[in-house]
């Protein structure tokens, strides 16, 4: 039985998405806005993206952001698969039970103490504070993500098509890469681009851990936030909501495009066939 | 002319022969003849528990050789020990006099099928059965040609292009079989091969494995839990239980000639009555049932010693089963009543209670040769069950 949307579903439909949606349009209609009074609507204007050019402050703190981004993700996803492959494979070994705990540990742990122990830990270690620390703080919590990604997706993988590959005379090493990487591979993509994401926003532990020079892009909005905020704020957020839709969108459209030829396969198959 | 015919009849009847003759193949009667794959007192333990226990076996070029045993008997382990996926605690084995310790599963000219298939899901159809060969730096021509030929011979022809979720179990089985015969393996080891496969298409499939087996002249190891299945397609089965072999033998001797009552009871369907030994000489052994003291006449001659409890293991369909009573005095053959009938269509199996008080059940089989019987065997009748002198086996153990 198939029914049209009800009046009911239709208002919680509209209710659920304006209250996700409505304070990022704001903010999207508000970047294009010609007044400098944030509140106040005074016309289509794309001055602020042409004043966004020169605000070499602001260009600095997003190039930093991405970078730091680009690398604690890759980092992470590399130490967190490594993890899930220990966590998943191995079996039994002593304190396996308490390896596994810890791996969710940073999951539940509140941000501001991460980032005061980190800081702890670079000032005991006598670190010069900046790109380097912010991007090993990231990559610490971003690993234990991306193990608990992989991880999900490596307890349905039958460990028979390693011995396959084996068999077949393939040597351990390169099994990993033809055979497991590949199988595991939306996981492992999945935990990057959570790292990425997690990295991007992160304001907390990185205002512990950074130092002169490092400034991410977060932390520079919400500094300039406080002295009030700008449209200029606005037009910098626009552009990193356009960055991440394309991302989502781009992503998708790989997947659906995937799907199809597989279709189409499958019907040139049955073609043959018949 | 008709001396020959009476010739040839003469040396078929001469013949004498445990259940039929598949092929003259029977390396394993020659203690001269090199066995091409051998355990050697081979043991192995995981923890405190031990799968294999110092077992021993040779196993034939060309052989079509069945592990057959429940769960947990060590056939698994010991093909995996083959294989080089798990390595023996002590003992050693031998593929074609190579001493295989310490050679990793990659470097062993043996391949497996897996249980699971272990289909690679990214891989299509014929790049799955390529992989073994791309290993091994196979020249791409070579490749493809052998890849044509391994679809040919597994009817996979029209599937080369797809991906191992586009095709049924069948299907799939076909893929693991001709993925793991591409690199023409000194020997193949299936595990479990057939177990996912509906009793239909898992009985054309052993058909299609014997045949293939006899065509491609290769050494086949199989797995099984299945006697049906083992019994069909091996050459030589060998019965195992807590780690050890009870039994090496050809189909026919492992069902006519079982060496103890684990093996007769795992193997088909039997009855088996305790006795004790009441007179031997070297024409037959006589026994007396020790629950109801009827006679058994037997053409065996056993080791055992007079006044010695033993087994006698008889085949339902070797008892006959008929109206009327025993002739008193006669051995082989009991008073019995029916209990149970069930019609299988092909066969009825009947339970019958023999005994003084009624309460042992002996099983016959009678072969529905004809659709309509006069004066058919009904339930609570008096009937007779009889048997003859070579129809059972004594066992000791």
């Amino acid at each position: 039985m198939t029914r049209g949307p009800t009046w009911f579903n239709i208002t919680s439909l509209v209710l659920g998405f304006s209250f996700l949606y409505l304070p990022i349009v704001l903010l999207v209609i508000y970047s294009f806005n010609a007044s400098r009074l944030v509140t106040v609507w005074g016309g289509f204007s794309t001055q602020w993206y042409v004043a966004l050019l020169d605000n070499d402050q602001l260009l600095d703190a997003a190039w930093v952001t991405l970078r730091v981004a680009f690398a604690s993700a890759c980092i992470a996803t590399v130490i967190g698969t490594l993890a899930a492959l220990v966590l998943v494979r191995s079996g039994r070994f002593p304190g396996r039970t308490l390896f596994s705990g810890m791996i969710f540990a940073p999951l539940v742990m509140p941000e501001v103490i991460l980032g005061l122990s980190l800081l702890l830990l670079f000032v005991a270690m006598e670190q010069t504070r900046g790109f380097w620390t912010v991007m090993l703080a990231h990559t610490t919590f971003a690993s234990c993500y991306v193990a608990v990604v992989v991880q999900s997706r490596l307890v349905g993988f039958d460990k028979s098509m390693e011995e396959a590959a084996e068999d077949l005379g393939c040597p351990p090493v390169k099994t990993f890469f033809l055979i497991t990487l590949p199988i595991i591979l939306p996981g492992v993509i999945a935990g990057w681009m959570l790292a990425f994401t997690l990295s991007l926003d992160d304001l907390v532990i990185a205002s512990f851990t950074t130092g002169p020079g490092a400034t991410t892009l977060p932390m520079k909005i919400y500094s300039q936030v406080r002295l009030g905020v700008t449209p200029e704020i606005n037009a910098v957020c626009t552009i990193l909501v356009a960055f991440v839709t394309t991302g989502v969108i781009a992503a998708s459209i790989a997947t659906k495009r995937q799907q199809s030829q597989r279709e189409k396969d499958e019907r040139a198959a049955f073609g043959a066939e018949g | 002319m008709f001396l020959n015919i009476f010739i040839g009849l003469g040396s078929i009847l001469a013949k004498k022969s445990v259940g039929p003759v598949r092929r003259e193949f029977t390396p394993w009667e020659d203690p001269d003849h090199p066995p091409f794959i051998e355990f050697r007192n081979v043991t192995k333990k995981f923890g405190d528990f031990t799968a294999v226990n110092n077992l021993s076996l040779k196993i034939y070029e060309k052989e079509f050789f069945a592990l057959l045993g429940g769960s947990g008997c060590g056939k698994t382990t010991l093909m995996r020990m083959l294989a080089g996926f798990e390595t023996p605690t002590s003992g050693q084995i031998f593929l074609d006099g190579q001493d295989l310790a310490g050679i990793p599963p990659y470097r062993r000219p043996s391949n497996m099928m897996f249980q699971s298939y272990a289909l690679f899901p990214h891989m299509s159809v014929e790049k799955n059965i390529a992989f073994g060969l791309k290993q091994d730096k196979m020249p791409a021509s070579e490749i493809n040609a052998r890849v044509a030929e391994m679809l040919q011979l597994t009817k996979l022809e029209q599937f080369a292009k797809r991906k191992p979720h586009q095709l049924s179990g069948g299907q799939r089985q076909r893929v693991a079989l001709a993925r793991s015969l591409a690199k023409r393996p000194k020997v193949l080891l299936l595990d479990e091969p057939l177990g996912a496969l509906d009793r239909k298409l898992r009985e054309e499939t052993q058909f299609e494995l014997m045949n293939l087996q006899e065509e491609l002249e290769m050494t086949f190891l199989i797995v099984t839990h299945d006697q049906e299945e083992a019994m069909t397609v091996a050459d030589r089965i060998a019965v195992m239980d807590k780690g050890q072999l009870v039994q090496v033998a050809t189909p026919a001797e492992i069902y006519e000639e079982p060496n103890s009552t684990f093996v007769a009871d795992f193997i088909g369907d039997v009855n088996l009555i305790e006795a004790t030994v009441s007179d031997k000489s070297d024409a037959g052994t006589k026994l007396t049932s020790v629950e109801d003291g009827f006679a058994i006449d037997s053409d065996q001659v056993t080791t055992a010693n007079v006044g010695d409890k033993v087994w006698y293991a008889i085949r339902p369909e070797k008892v006959r089963i008929a109206h009327g009573r025993a002739e008193s005095g006669q051995p082989n053959q009991i008073n019995g009543l029916v209990w149970d009938i069930a019609y299988l269509g092909d066969v009825s199996i009947i339970h019958a209670k023999v005994g003084a008080d009624n309460e042992d059940i002996l099983r016959a089989t009678i072969a529905n040769v004809s659709r309509i019987v006069d004066n058919p065997i009904t339930w609570d009748e008096d009937v007779v069950l009889s048997f003859d002198r070579d129809a059972g086996v004594i066992l000791t153990s």
